[in-house]
């Protein structure tokens, strides 16, 4: 492992000098973990990186595998969307752990910053739900192994839309009569940032208009020299944007809270959004029922697929154990339903799968998900988001004139910003 | 500190029991504690020389034969309260300014993210890639003269050794024990325990067997100490010429000295290096017009955002403290605890609620105080800026509101008195006497106040991100952004990470801001003589 050794500098010399100071008023060694002598001996220590979320699930599981293995565990809980800085930053000094948990979409940057390492699943890979495993490969190499899929749907409240539309006008002449009659206030909610829109929750629509990000190549994967972000469906998709806009269907002041609470209290027969928001909408009490996004443009309307996984550090000091920890737990039954349980979003082992199909909430996202594209992981991808979001912004406030130009303006900007 | 205590208990058992020997419990403890220090110096240093941190190791031995030294000599005694603060100044202050100091001059940023070597090990180790259908093999991990070597099972149950060095060779069924389908030992080879793995599992990790004598055909490696696969480097590090080959296709990439691997072409490998970049960092808002029109603009608003929220809470605040100490105003507790509730909230969660409220369509402020109006409080430039500055006044005043009622307070009653007698007024009492004097109380936590509210980083970020962004620049920059705020997207925000030039744009805040407070500081030393 190399050292950063001007870090070094920060964290020993910390260490030492604040030791002088106090006059040993501290104890330098790091405490020694609890388990250490029951242990058989010989173990490693592995280090892991989770969410309080999944923490919880794998508490049995951890316990099982430091048993089994005599290795001590250490589980650090940091917030899950700052696992990627915090390795980035700190594994290069061998201050890194392990293993961390981590979503599909942060790959490519992880990788090109070198501080992840391929993870071999070898035959087990058939066992996986197949989008899953594609989410995690990146130039030919797959980075992890998948827990949980997740996806943005189309739920409806059932008491104000009983049937599930077939198309996206019946949609909106379902929601627009709704609101006409006064059961509802809006058609339609999808929950946007005032600042950056927000492109995740829009891209179904605008898959459906042919208009996707990146093209593919021959393996699948997204070639990021291939900016399709431009293309003439994704232009059709802006005009349809502003015109939404304009008829009151997509609201720019909606975020996503102002949304969940909304459909929550039964304002709206539709609304676009994934399963973390199930739970509110079942605490209060709307009848609910989840199926796919219709098509607006003539075309599948695709969400983007989220897939999360246990990837380990290039600067792994045990990588061996953290390797055995991934394909033979983590990779297993009990570690994907354990996560599935605490979590909702369905598991990415197919038996896993398979058993969580009797959520109905699982399977219909499920179902939808199958469907989706996995989330671009090339980390290119990073450069697209926030003029992309911004853009569709100005859009839906009407702001900055023709849709098109406004959207064509932010494709030309992005592909000058990905050549330059 | 410790030390600190023991000089007091010190002086005062002197002064109490004069009879015993005065010094020998405190230089009894004093050793201990110095003992302490040194054995986990000398522990630290025994890690550091088995790592090869030389340089830290240096450090670490100078810094433990000065404290030794300051606490051991007679004399010295400044020296002996100074030495830890020297040290923490040292350690958290003065490095923390060299670091970013340091960072700004580099790369360092996302594809820069450490050195070379690591790069060169992270390309080699993504670009190693099954070879597509491979099978499976059973391994059992071996040692021999050779090394550490594969001793390994093909799925038709032939068993194969080798090491780094010597390709795979079948062995004589005979002399390999089997448990169930894999091989578990072989005559001449020691066979490792799981244990004696995990304390060498970088050197396995990093183990690779070969197929044969052609490279081409691959190599055996295991990342789980049981199953081996055959792997194929794509690209390969030649350490002669310093260049990565892709294999695949025969291109070289070399390095041109820009931190990553180059082809002529101009083709680049995605993981490169830091490497030390001179000015760069620093030049990048002149040579790049757009930005840098941005990044002045930026500045000023910096400067109008800080003193405007010191001087309209200041006023503000002290507007409250001169009505709220008037005797003649009613029920002042009542007040005065009102007007420091948006002390008592964690300001970040104001402004996230300011967020909520200032919602175009949904927000209390439209829906309420303007019946139903779409003011784009936080969308619209000049608005957002506005917004951005209510709610700062909102969060700063209740700060001078305290500060300016202890000043008012501190005036002696005389003095009004006095000046009422010759015949002044309210307002010239006010003018005259009490406001000069509390502006030398004031003053200098005005300035601190101005360079705390040029870094506000919580109510900008919480509130509007720097949003509506402006238009025409490349970068992501906004309409409210402050300074702190453009660092810290630079830095951590967007497609591309880039500390090195967040570090240098953060050193140009510093030295504006000490440029101000010193110039200030200055001034208000004015202030004093007057008075």
């Amino acid at each position: 492992m190399k050292q950063s050794s001007l870090m070094k500098v920060a964290g020993v010399g910390a260490l030492a000098l604040s030791l002088a100071a106090c006059s040993g008023g501290g104890t330098p060694a790091p405490a020694p973990s609890q388990s250490e002598s029951a242990a058989p001996q010989g173990g490693g220590e592995l280090v892991i990186w989770m969410d309080q979320n999944r923490a919880d699930a794998l508490t049995d599981v951890v316990a099982t595998f430091e048993e089994e293995t005599g290795t001590t565990v250490e589980v650090v809980v940091q917030d899950f969307d700052s696992i990627d800085e915090n390795l980035t930053t700190q594994a290069p000094s061998g201050e890194g752990p392990d293993v961390i948990v981590g979503a599909h979409d942060w790959i490519g940057k992880l990788a090109q910053n070198g501080v992840i390492a391929p993870v071999e699943l070898g035959d087990t890979a058939g066992d996986f739900q197949e989008i899953a495993v594609n989410a995690m490969t990146f130039e030919g190499s797959t980075y992890g192994v998948p827990v949980s899929i997740e996806n943005i749907a189309l739920v409806r409240n059932t008491d104000l839309a009983p049937e599930a539309p077939a198309t996206w006008d019946e949609l909106i002449s379902t929601g627009q009569a709704a609101v006409d009659a006064g059961s509802a206030e809006f058609p339609l909610l999808v929950g946007i940032d005032p600042n950056n829109a927000d492109p995740y929750h829009l891209y179904p629509l605008q898959a459906s208009f042919g208009g996707p990000v990146f093209g593919i190549n021959e393996d699948g994967s997204y070639n990021a020299d291939d900016l399709q972000l431009g293309n003439e469906g994704n232009v059709a998709f802006a005009q349809a944007l502003g015109q939404w806009s304009a008829e009151g269907i997509i609201n720019p002041n909606i975020s996503q809270d102002i949304a969940k609470e909304q459909f929550a209290s039964g304002a709206s027969p539709y609304t676009i959004t994934g399963p973390w928001n199930l739970s509110a909408f079942q605490e209060a009490g709307v009848n609910y029922a989840v199926s796919e996004i219709p098509s607006a443009g003539g075309e599948p309307a695709t969400p983007f697929v989220g897939v999360q996984g246990f990837m380990v550090s290039a600067y792994a000091n045990n990588p061996i154990v953290a390797s055995q920890f991934l394909t033979e737990y983590i990779a297993g039954e009990e570690a994907q339903t354990a996560i599935y349980e605490t979590g909702q979003r369905a598991p990415a082992l197919t038996t896993a799968f398979e058993a969580a199909q009797s959520n109905e909430d699982v399977a219909a996202f499920g179902e939808v998900g199958a469907a989706g594209v996995p989330m671009p992981n090339i980390p290119e991808m990073g450069l697209l988001w926030e003029d992309w979001g911004v853009a569709e912004g100005q859009i839906i406030a009407q702001q900055g004139g023709d849709p098109a130009t406004v959207w064509t303006a932010m494709a030309d900007k992005i592909q000058s910003s990905l050549d330059g | 500190m410790t030390t600190t205590v023991s000089k007091d208990s010190k002086a005062t058992r002197t002064r109490s029991i004069s009879t015993a020997p005065p010094s020998m419990k405190v230089l009894a403890v004093k050793i201990l504690f110095l003992a302490i220090v040194d054995a986990v110096a000398v522990f630290a240093m025994s890690m550091l020389f088995f790592r090869g941190d030389w340089l830290v190791l240096g450090i670490v031995a100078v810094t433990t034969l000065l404290v030794n030294i300051v606490y051991l000599s007679p004399g010295l005694l400044p020296g002996k309260y100074l030495t830890p603060g020297l040290i923490f100044l040292a350690v958290f202050q003065v490095f923390v300014v060299v670091y970013s100091l340091y960072i700004a001059f580099t790369n360092y940023g996302d594809g820069h993210n450490s050195t070379k070597e690591d790069a060169i090990s992270a390309i080699v180790l993504q670009n190693t890639q099954r070879v597509e259908g491979s099978p499976t093999y059973l391994v059992q991990l071996v040692e021999g003269p050779g090394g550490l070597g594969l001793l390994a099972t093909s799925p038709e149950g032939e068993v194969l050794v080798g090491t780094q060095e010597e390709p795979l060779q079948p062995l004589d069924p005979g002399a390999v024990t089997l448990d169930g389908d894999r091989a578990v030992a072989a005559e001449g080879w020691t066979s490792l325990q799981q244990q004696d793995v995990l304390q060498r599992q970088q050197e396995v990790a990093a183990l690779q067997v070969p197929l044969s004598d052609d490279l081409a055909d691959g190599f055996l490696r295991t990342t789980d100490a049981r199953n081996a696969f055959v792997f194929q480097s794509v690209f390969v590090y030649d350490e002669a010429a310093g260049t990565m080959t892709d294999t695949t296709t025969d291109t070289v990439y070399a390095d041109l000295g820009n931190g990553q691997f180059e082809t002529e072409g101009g083709e680049v490998l995605g993981t490169g290096w830091q490497i030390v970049v001179g000015p760069e960092n620093f030049l990048y808002p002149f040579e790049n017009p757009r930005f840098g029109g941005a990044l002045l603009g930026v500045a000023v608003w910096t400067f109008a955002f800080a003193i405007l929220s010191v001087g309209l809470s200041f006023f503000l605040g002290l507007f409250l403290a001169l009505t709220l100490n008037d005797p003649r105003m009613r029920s002042r507790k009542v007040y005065r605890v009102l007007s420091i509730l948006p002390y008592a909230f964690p300001s970040f969660l104001s402004a996230l609620v300011w967020l909520g409220l200032l919602n175009t369509e949904f927000g209390f402020v439209n829906e309420v105080l303007f019946g139903s109006a779409n003011i784009p409080w936080l969308t619209d430039p000049w608005l957002a800026k506005f917004s951005v500055l209510l709610v700062n006044v909102w969060l700063g005043f209740p700060y001078m509101f305290l500060v300016c009622m202890g000043a008012l307070q501190s005036i002696p009653e005389e003095l009004t008195e006095a000046a009422t007698v010759d015949g002044a007024n309210g307002w010239q009492v006010f003018r005259g006497i009490k406001f000069p004097l509390l502006l030398v109380s004031t003053a200098p936590l005005l300035i601190s106040s101005f360079a705390f509210n040029f870094n506000n980083f919580n109510t900008t970020y919480m509130l509007t991100r720097g949003g509506p962004r402006m238009e025409g620049v490349t970068e992501n920059v906004g309409h409210t952004d402050l300074l702190i705020t453009l660092v810290y997207k630079t830095a951590f925000e967007g497609g591309n990470r880039d500390y090195g030039l967040a570090a240098a744009l953060s050193i140009l805040i510093f030295i504006v801001v000490a440029a101000v407070s010193a110039i200030s500081f200055r001034q208000t030393r004015a202030l004093e003589d007057l008075h």
